[in-house]
């Protein structure tokens, strides 16, 4: 579960070459290669335009690529459970939190009874187990992407894709959810690609930033952030997480002045 | 929370409009007297009410003719209007077909289709006709409501089922019912006053000795100069609309009031 080692074990996701280009003539993405090892935790940081959830739907395959290949070498296939949080919570307003996080299991057929114990334990990993019953209306944002992380993680997923997860959210709501994640991350060992426009946000969580450029949406760099796990309070105020923030900054700025 | 607040707040909300009614037939009725008005013009509120005694009887059996064909018609409606906008929902092509015939029957007045109705169907059969005619009214709010509401499903959530592998009858039951179920709601609240008004309009055409709704027995005393009765028989149809609105919005209310913000009641 740890973040180092594994580094010769076969990669979850192999991007080579990936290209998509929309209906309308938009060049959303173009070459881009990349490449995601096993329980890793990428980020992918970019201006909007960039093709960055683009690039998250088509791994979790809710489009399809026009170039290039995208291959599953440990597992082989694109594994059957993917959790997906979008920026919106994107909750059933209609059902209790237990019966939105309930979702995924009830739609592969698992009764409400078997599925009991599942829900409890994710509305617990995120601390809504006094909320089952609640109604998405009655909880705080923070506490609805909380729902939305309990439903992407109750099948147990391999993979989970986030979608600027947290970008609606005050600073403060931020950073707790941030923690919590790594905290989930450390302990379930998911692999984990997380789409956000905040440098800071990104250096704080991944292991690895993939750095992407607007018009066409390319890839621009690849930073290795190198700092083990758990992180918290003192890498944030390192004068470290400074420095590579800066790195990353530049080689967007980098890309922009093309 | 502020319980007292909220309870004498909702008793003002029942009591200024019914004081209201109360000043406004009390104005009526010295109005009349003073005036001297005639009866056959414009019948005092008591008169009215002694007349609604007196023909209690007829007028029951008709309200109890026009509030059958209305409900049956009003029913038929949703099924109709529900079952045509799922069908709408599973197949374009099957919308694009038969959508735009569903307008072309609802901006044809129903009254000049009336006759052609009731010649098909027969005097001998009026109810039917008038349910048929009642029907056409109704069905279409709910038809484009529903279709609307249907296609209104956040798409995030949409790829969030395509994500799960979520079959066609999945997609259906869990997402797009559910969030269609405010528009239908709204689509059902418009239809209940119009099954009324399409049951009331088809017994007007349908015309002598053929109906025995209360639209019959307006006509009955309107060519009897009985205002007083004409009244009364407008009072229960009134009374019965709103009746019809009331129950539809505690209908709504009760389905929608823990998640839906039209709803939800608010606190501050």
């Amino acid at each position: 579960m740890s973040a180092a080692g594994a580094a010769d074990a076969p990669s979850l996701i192999e991007l080579s070459g990936i290209g998509k280009t929309y209906a309308n003539g938009t060049v959303a993405l173009t070459g881009v290669d990349a490449s995601i090892r096993q329980g890793g935790f990428v980020s992918l940081v970019g201006p909007s335009g960039c093709g960055k959830s683009t690039l998250l739907r088509i791994i979790a395959g809710l489009i399809a690529e026009d170039h290039g290949k995208l291959g599953w070498p440990a597992t082989g296939a694109r594994p059957a459970d993917i959790g997906f949080v979008f920026q919106d919570a994107t909750l059933m307003p209609w059902a209790s939190v237990a019966d939105n996080v309930y979702l995924p299991l009830k739609l592969k057929g698992l009764g409400r009874v078997e599925a009991g114990p599942r829900i409890e334990a994710a509305l617990k990993r995120v601390g809504l187990s006094d909320f089952a019953a609640a109604f998405p209306r009655e909880l705080s944002g923070g506490m609805k992407m909380r729902v939305s992380i309990a439903r992407a993680l109750v099948t147990e997923p391999p993979v989970l894709l986030m979608d600027e997860p947290f970008a609606a959210l005050d600073e403060f709501t931020r950073e707790k959810l941030d923690g919590d994640l790594l905290a989930l991350w450390q302990a379930q060992g998911f692999t984990t690609i997380f789409v956000t426009h905040s440098i800071y946000e990104s250096v704080f969580l991944s292991e690895r930033v993939l750095v992407m450029g607007a018009r066409p949406g390319r890839m621009l760099a690849e930073i290795e952030i190198g700092e083990p796990y758990p992180r918290g309070r003192a890498f944030r105020e390192s004068p470290r997480y400074v420095e590579i923030c800066a790195r990353v900054s530049a080689a967007l700025r980098e890309g922009a002045a093309i | 929370m502020k319980r007292d607040d909220t309870l004498s707040a909702r008793i003002m909300r029942i009591l200024v409009p019914v004081a209201a009614g109360i000043l406004f037939l009390l104005l009526w009725e010295a109005f009349v007297t003073i005036r001297e008005i005639p009866r056959f013009v414009l019948p005092a509120p008591s008169v009215i009410f002694e007349s609604l005694v007196q023909n209690f009887g007829s007028l029951m059996g008709s309200l109890w003719v026009t509030l059958r064909v209305t409900i049956a018609a009003f029913l038929l409606a949703v099924v109709g209007g529900v079952g045509l906008a799922i069908l709408f929902s599973q197949s374009r092509h099957v919308e694009m077909a038969l959508f735009p015939y569903a307008i072309v029957l609802q901006v044809t007045p129903v009254v000049s289709i009336a006759p052609l109705i009731l010649i098909w169907v027969g005097y001998d059969n009026v109810e039917f006709a008038l349910l048929i005619l009642a029907w056409i009214v109704a069905f279409f709010p709910i038809l484009s409501n529903t279709t609307l509401g249907l296609r209104s499903a956040d798409h995030n959530l949409r790829d969030l089922f395509r994500l799960y592998g979520a079959s066609r009858w999945q997609v259906l039951t869990e997402l797009q019912l559910p969030s269609a179920l405010p528009y239908m709601l709204a689509g059902l609240k418009i239809s209940g006053g119009l099954a009324l008004i399409g049951a009331v309009v088809a017994e007007f055409v349908a015309g002598s000795g053929s109906g025995n709704g209360l639209a019959w027995r307006i006509v009955e005393a309107g060519n009897r100069l009985d205002i007083p009765r004409m009244f009364a028989a407008l009072f229960l149809l009134s009374a019965l609309g709103i009746a019809i609105f009331f129950g539809l919005s505690l209908l709504e209310n009760r389905l929608l009031r823990r998640w839906h913000e039209s709803a939800v009641r608010r606190e501050s």
